[in-house]
């Protein structure tokens, strides 16, 4: 008599996540399908900061393209400038300078701590801690001042083409990044004071957001995402490009492939940056030399000559109207850019201008796996999971 | 480098004899040339066969070349982390013919599939939602043909009065700026304003 009545309009519940809303980094929409408080599907649906950037590629000639890639994944400028600069060098045939490797790599890794600084600091604060981006962002300040000592920019810098890189260091910019670093050593261990043994981040990361290996793969991860699921793969060991096989280093990896491996090693990582950022800063002080190829075919001439020398006054007419011609192929240059690989596929058809310019962003094909990844997970760990992907919206969209 | 890819590119010609139409190795890296109804068969191959192990899905894209007959390469990269080695597949087709889905193979091409049939109009079949991904809901044309403007057709603003976002043909202030800088002596071959006068037959 007193059976409870039957249940007859339970239904599963759909929420739009975003596209304002601060956990999203970004503009991404998240259509979830909610059965209570278990997600059912995930819909992301991007595309909201699409610029074309492949499209307006194809119009520019190779030099004017270079900007736009700062514009992609905008935390870490120069690792996207760094692979087309690849691609372009290639398919020239030029040789980058040795001092030109070490700026490269230098600002390499300075981009690699900014966006792994900004991406565990803002991952804290999803799941709910707020000192963190306090600290954190206060060092990225400091990083991005070296970005504008050395480019003019803060962000969009600009500084790599395709040759070498813009200008050369002054030896107080180098000096100041060498002592830059013991301090920035100091910020981390702060910070992993803060979070690595925290009861509420570890009750957030541990164990949420697992992939396997096979699937890692099979998804497209790379860069942290492979690392955290134990493959010992980083594009700078494996392929190494520029001067990073002469350069030491170690790769951390994860074994329980979650949300808190891939925190480990983001950190780790840092740490690791700054140790290469170290010898760098000890070679560049040692060694002098040109920072670009002297071909100056490719490579404009510097300002005092072409006060002089009326050769350099027409390369630098031809090259900053015509642009230089890249012989006709097809490469695909990738680098380990600090959240995974980011590679470009550029097909040249001997004119100035590239005929396709295709970017494979990382945080593409990390997003599609947010349905993979968050079924049959609580609404709350859709959040901690987005953080832990490291996505930035500018490489997503395009 | 380029002796094992040699080695590589012909065990994999050796296995999938009706499926690879052709090899190259330019800049120290390994393409095929596949047939488009064979693609999932060759890519199954890469990833499963113990002397390749392409396990690592790294992209997929289009390009466009107008004046082809079957207009669109489709571009699949590849990495094997076992092997070190990347390889780059290649296929034809056209507006109106269907390639055959990866995602089967590789569940990462989900997107890149359906950015490509977003960006060039290019069919997947079997795709499990082939829909836009990366353009405006509701956008007409696949902008990254080679037919389709820089400038696009249309424009949105917000109407105060209507309270809403509209949409509008594209006005521009000024003529799109592309400039041909392409040198007149090794540049394309057009004819340049007043050069169609050299060649025109003496009048009188």
């Amino acid at each position: 008599m007193n059976a409870p009545a039957p249940v007859d309009n339970v239904r599963n519940f759909q929420i739009n996540f975003g596209p304002q809303h601060p956990a999203a980094h970004g503009v991404l929409r998240l259509v979830l399908e909610l059965d209570g408080e278990i997600v059912e599907r995930v819909d992301p649906h991007i595309g909201l900061l699409h610029r074309g950037t492949e499209k307006l590629i194809e119009t520019k000639t190779y030099l004017q393209a270079v900007p736009y890639f700062d514009r992609l994944d905008y935390v870490a400028p120069m690792n996207q400038e760094h692979a087309f600069c690849l691609a372009v060098e290639r398919l020239l045939g030029i040789e980058v300078p040795k001092r030109g490797q070490l700026i490269r790599v230098l600002y390499s890794e300075i981009g690699r701590i900014l966006s792994h600084m900004l991406n565990v600091t803002t991952q804290a604060m999803d799941v709910g801690a707020l000192t963190p981006p306090l600290w954190g962002f206060e060092e990225r300040e400091k990083l991005m001042v070296f970005y504008e000592r050395a480019s003019g920019s803060r962000m969009h810098a600009a500084y790599f083409r395709p040759g070498g890189v813009h200008q050369d260091l002054p030896v107080k910019l180098i000096e100041d990044i060498r002592d830059f670093l013991p301090h920035f050593l100091k910020v981390c261990d702060d910070l992993e004071g803060l979070l690595t043994d925290n009861r509420i981040f570890k009750q957030r990361n541990v164990d949420i957001g697992i992939v396997s290996l096979e699937d890692a793969w099979a998804w497209g991860f790379s860069g942290v995402m492979v690392r955290g699921s134990g493959a010992k793969w980083d594009l700078r060991r494996s392929q190494p490009y520029e001067c990073y096989d002469e350069l030491d280093f170690a790769i951390p990896i994860g074994k329980n492939c979650d949300n808190y491996d891939r925190y480990c090693i983001r950190m780790e990582e840092m740490r690791q940056s700054a140790h290469i950022m170290k010898q760098c800063c000890d070679r560049l002080l040692k060694e002098p030399g040109p920072v670009s190829a002297v071909d100056n075919k490719i490579v404009p001439p510097k300002r005092g000559e072409m006060k002089r020398s009326m050769e350099a006054l027409i390369h630098h007419f031809k090259l900053y109207t015509e642009g230089f011609h890249v012989p006709a192929g097809e490469i695909y240059a990738a680098v380990e850019a600090p959240k995974g690989e980011f590679g470009v596929y550029l097909v040249a058809d001997g004119t100035n201008k590239p005929y396709r310019c295709k970017i494979r962003a990382p945080g593409f094909a990390h997003l599609q796996s947010m349905d993979f990844m968050c079924r049959g997970y609580m609404l709350a760990d859709v959040s901690a999971i987005l953080g832990s992907l490291d996505i930035v919206f500018g490489e997503v969209d395009r | 480098m380029d002796e094992t890819l040699k080695e590589l590119a012909a065990h994999i010609a050796d296995a999938l004899p009706d499926a690879v139409l052709g090899t190259e190795i330019a800049y120290g890296e390994l393409t095929l040339l596949a047939a488009a109804d064979r693609i999932v068969n060759v890519l199954t191959f890469l990833r499963d066969a113990p002397s390749c192990r392409f396990v690592s899905f790294i992209d997929i894209c289009g390009v466009d070349w107008p004046k082809r007959e079957k207009r669109f390469d489709v571009v699949y990269h590849l990495l094997s982390p076992t092997l070190n080695a990347r390889i780059r597949v290649k296929v034809e087709t056209d507006e109106v013919t269907p390639v055959p889905s990866a995602t089967g193979v590789y569940a990462g091409a989900l997107w890149f599939e359906r950015e490509a049939y977003d960006l060039y109009g290019i069919l997947f079949s079997g795709h499990p939602e082939l829909r836009r991904l990366l353009t405006d809901y509701g956008f007409d044309g696949y902008p990254l043909r080679k037919d389709f403007p820089t400038t696009g057709f249309v424009e949105v603003r917000y109407d105060d009065e209507r309270k809403r976002v509209v949409y509008e043909p594209v006005k521009l202030n000024q003529e799109f700026r592309n400039f041909d800088f392409l040198s007149p002596w090794e540049g394309p071959d057009y004819v340049l304003p007043g050069d169609e006068k050299a060649t025109a037959p003496k009048a009188g």
